[in-house]
């Protein structure tokens, strides 16, 4: 639809949720683990702008300190899965042969298992706490981008100016880095940006059915969890960690389907 | 086309065999065995070396390897705790609730998703368009979960039109169905109102205009054919989607299908029970996959 203007407000978006990331606890009008037990399940008000839980406490405190969790799995996840997806595509699609055979059964076996079932079992693993769920959604996104490299660098592997510079004996780091990387970042950053969307579902996902951070500390999924036995004395505790986790995931979407429009006229 | 239906099946076993082995070297790698699960935490020393013994986890790492394998082939995922048993009869039993949910979502999202992106696509820019792209937008960004709890809170908990809890009745499946193929709808009628909108400008559909056919049968006959190809890919590439996210709607909605019991078996620390229900989602997802390529090859003539 409209291009520049999804970008933008994408971007604006994420800058506003990463200055509550950065700066949640002094924006946060009230200290987002007190308790009120007087004011349990208070529905919206004006000493509580979004109410509070069953506990008492400021529901909007809460979301606001709950976004550094969410948003900080979300980029760490997506950090890693990037650098390893990145590199095997890379070493895959580059040097061909028993390299790229290796990695590409490897590759297509983990995308066989559903990508929330990996991330689940792996959870059951290695333990449910923050680690525990940025290994698993690491592990979970990185077949899916070493595929993409690897076709984007058998793309370009082919390319006059490549073949070029292995002409001129050129050594291998440096053609990757310096001439096949740079044109596929735009790929890898649109990809990025979409995974990081992805990666706050799986995130408060797991939150949700207690695999991932655990309660008291404020994650968007475990509130839901919380408030699932609670829907009928007080829905709001529910609807607003929910809100919270759509719109990151909306200006994700919004900020990737953006860049995509703007940097790859192809797609 | 039978040659390459037996060629994907054989390649099933090779396929589960490699994810098996990769889930045995994640599982070995990791503190605490299923001994000392079983144990418990009061289980002395020599009680938890006990049960390693009997349960075979004291002999060597290959060896265990070999044994799993053969035991996989007769049938046989090994010592469960909670079920105290071989748990495969107890996860096939609860094979037909999530093919159930599976299957009414993907019906649900070709019977939105498709008139969704048509009606999008002729009135293209205006109000319906508008609150259909929209609409896309955002069930894109809701998570499942969340939308099945509001779907519970408006119509269990307010009007009471629907029960939010198990498999109790047809009307039981309309909630986890929605919740689960909400996303997908987006897709498919993201999908299609593109393909609508690019197929109209397209000379065929000038020529069908140009004889005088009617609006109706141009779309029926012409566009809606062409659009059912990239449909069925997509469909095809989000079964991993479908099979992942029914595990979490079913643990909201109490539904007895496998995913409620892996997380079950999660939340108990049943790893043989775990292994055994993923690759049973791993089987899933290449059948689902293969009726796809299938279905794929029956509706494109250029690849038959």
């Amino acid at each position: 639809m409209n291009a520049p203007l999804f970008l933008s407000a994408g971007a604006t978006l994420l800058l506003a949720f990463l200055l509550l990331a950065l700066f949640g606890h002094a924006i946060a009008p009230y200290d987002p683990a007190a308790q009120d037990l007087l004011a349990m399940f208070d529905p919206p008000s004006a000493d509580h702008w979004l109410g509070t839980d069953e506990i008492g406490r400021d529901m909007l405190s809460r979301v606001i300190v709950g976004t550094r969790i969410t948003l900080a799995i979300a980029c760490a996840s997506v950090l890693f899965a990037g650098t390893a997806g990145v590199a095997l595509g890379l070493i895959a699609g580059h040097f061909g042969g028993a390299t790229d055979r290796i990695i590409t059964v490897a590759t297509d076996l983990l995308m066989t298992v559903p990508s929330l079932v990996l991330t689940i079992a792996m959870v059951a693993a290695i333990g449910a706490n923050a680690v525990g769920l940025v290994t698993a959604i690491t592990v979970s996104f990185i077949p899916s981008l070493a595929r993409l490299v690897r076709a984007r660098v058998l793309e370009l592997r082919e390319l006059d100016y490549v073949e070029a510079a292995r002409a001129v004996g050129m050594r291998h780091p440096r053609i990757l880095l310096r001439h096949i990387l740079p044109n596929a970042v735009s790929v890898i950053v649109i990809e990025l940006s979409l995974m990081a969307g992805q990666a706050v579902l799986v995130g408060t996902a797991l939150g949700f059915l207690g695999l991932g951070v655990q309660p008291p500390a404020p994650e968007w999924g475990a509130m839901l969890g919380a408030s699932r036995q609670y829907l009928e004395v007080a829905p709001h505790v529910a609807i607003i960690p929910g809100l919270a986790v759509s719109l990151l995931v909306l200006a994700f979407n919004l900020f990737g389907d953006g860049l995509r429009d703007r940097l790859d006229p192809t797609q | 086309m039978i040659g390459l239906i037996l060629w994907r099946l054989a390649l099933v076993p090779l396929t589960v065999l490699g994810v098996v082995t990769i889930l045995f070297v994640i599982f070995k790698s990791v503190p605490g065995d299923e001994a000392t699960m079983i144990a418990g935490a009061t289980a002395t020393q020599a009680e938890i070396d006990n049960l390693r013994h009997q349960l075979g986890l004291d002999r060597p790492l290959p060896v265990q390897y070999a044994d799993h394998i053969v035991r996989l082939l007769h049938g046989d995922l090994g010592y469960s705790a909670t079920f105290r048993a071989n748990p495969l009869p107890r996860i096939l039993e609860r094979v037909p609730a999530t093919l159930l949910l599976t299957a009414a979502a993907i019906a649900l999202t070709v019977a939105a998703g498709i008139p969704a992106g048509i009606l999008a696509a002729a009135f293209q820019h205006r109000w319906p368009d508008v609150t259909v792209s929209a609409g896309v937008v955002a069930l894109l960004a809701v998570p499942n979960f969340w939308l099945g709890m509001m779907l519970i809170a408006l119509f269990s908990v307010q009007l009471h039109w629907l029960p939010s809890l198990g498999l109790t009745g047809p009307a039981s499946l309309v909630m986890p169905a929605i919740a689960l193929a909400a996303r997908l709808i987006a897709l498919v009628g993201r999908l299609m109102r593109g393909i609508v909108i690019e197929e109209q400008r397209k000379d065929y559909v000038r020529t069908a205009y140009a004889k005088g056919l009617a609006r109706k049968r141009v779309l029926y006959r012409h566009v809606l054919r062409n659009a059912l190809i990239p449909i069925v890919t997509v469909i095809g590439l989000q079964t991993g989607y479908l099979l992942g996210g029914s595990v979490v709607v079913e643990r909201l909605f109490a539904w007895p299908g496998i995913g409620d019991l892996l997380l079950t078996a999660v939340g108990l620390r049943d790893y043989t029970l775990v292994q055994g229900i993923t690759v049973l989602f791993v089987i899933g997802f290449l059948l689902i996959n293969l009726l796809v390529e299938v279905l794929y090859r029956l509706i494109n003539p250029r690849l038959r």
